[in-house]
């Protein structure tokens, strides 16, 4: 008890106040995720999320949901920025887009319910096979 | 745009909200190859790829700022910078050739892949008995 104690209050300090997310620390995150969400159209969060665990120090659940308010901005730049090349397709766009939104909700909330991890196996299987696809069309 | 792929394109859309919800990947990874499918290019794709992620973030997103999961400060300067790299990934995105670009989404979908497998084994709990 003597022992942990100091422990216990060193590291949740750390959580607290992290001194690591300096201003330098979070544009670079930015910027490799603005690089990444752009070069392959998504939103960036598999670089962004990893980037700011290990350099702010943030607990997961927290640098998963910063990283949904960063992407907000992020993809909005991205359409801005395809869209001035004429590249973006608006009505495939919302055909696509409005369902998921629907599908999200539903997805989250499906989440709590079920084990997931047979799913996921299968689900990476599935990310597999497309890839092969895109491959070899 | 026919009445059928319509109909495709508005059920592809709910399953991908779903998938990204259980699994707790973007869209974008999804949206982009349902994209494809639907007759776009590469580099179309995968902008309008960008405007569909939009209502999911902008929905989970208000979520997470309700449970106080979201620190405002840190994402709008991660947000802001991003926009530098956005310009600079769609430059390079636009030079490379679209064969090219497709390779390139090809092995990020198996880095996903391989992540949230590597993500599922290390998350399994080793005693599943105890409470």
């Amino acid at each position: 008890m003597a022992i942990s104690a100091p422990i216990a209050a060193v590291r949740t300090r750390a959580v607290l106040t992290p001194p690591y997310d300096t201003p330098v620390r979070l544009v670079a995150i930015g910027l490799a995720a603005g690089v990444f969400s752009a070069l392959f159209g998504v939103g960036g969060g598999i670089v962004a999320v990893p980037l700011l665990i290990l350099l702010t120090h943030l607990p997961e659940r927290m640098a998963t949901a910063t990283s949904l308010g960063a992407i907000g901005i992020t993809a909005f730049a991205g359409v801005i920025a395809y869209a001035a090349r004429g590249e973006v397709e608006v009505g495939y766009a919302a055909l696509v887009g409005l369902p998921a939104a629907a599908g999200a909700l539903m997805g989250t909330s499906l989440q709590q319910r079920i084990t997931t991890s047979m799913l996921t196996y299968g689900f990476a299987l599935l990310l597999t096979g497309v890839g092969v696809r895109l491959l070899w069309p | 745009m026919s009445a059928s792929t319509i109909a495709l394109a508005l059920a592809l859309g709910l399953a991908t909200g779903v998938l990204s919800g259980l699994f707790g990947v973007g869209g974008g990874i999804l949206f982009v190859p349902i994209l494809l499918a639907l007759g776009l290019g590469q580099l179309e794709a995968q902008a309008t790829s960008l405007l569909a992620i939009l209502p999911t973030v902008a929905a989970g997103a208000w979520n997470q700022r309700r449970y106080g999961n979201l620190r405002v400060r840190t994402a709008v300067i991660v947000g802001l910078a991003s926009v530098l790299g956005v310009e600079i990934g769609a430059r390079i995105a636009t030079a490379l050739p679209e064969d090219t670009l497709r390779r390139l989404f090809a092995v990020l979908l198996f880095a996903v892949a391989a992540q949230l497998v590597w993500r599922t084994v290390r998350a399994r709990p080793r005693y599943p008995d105890l409470p």
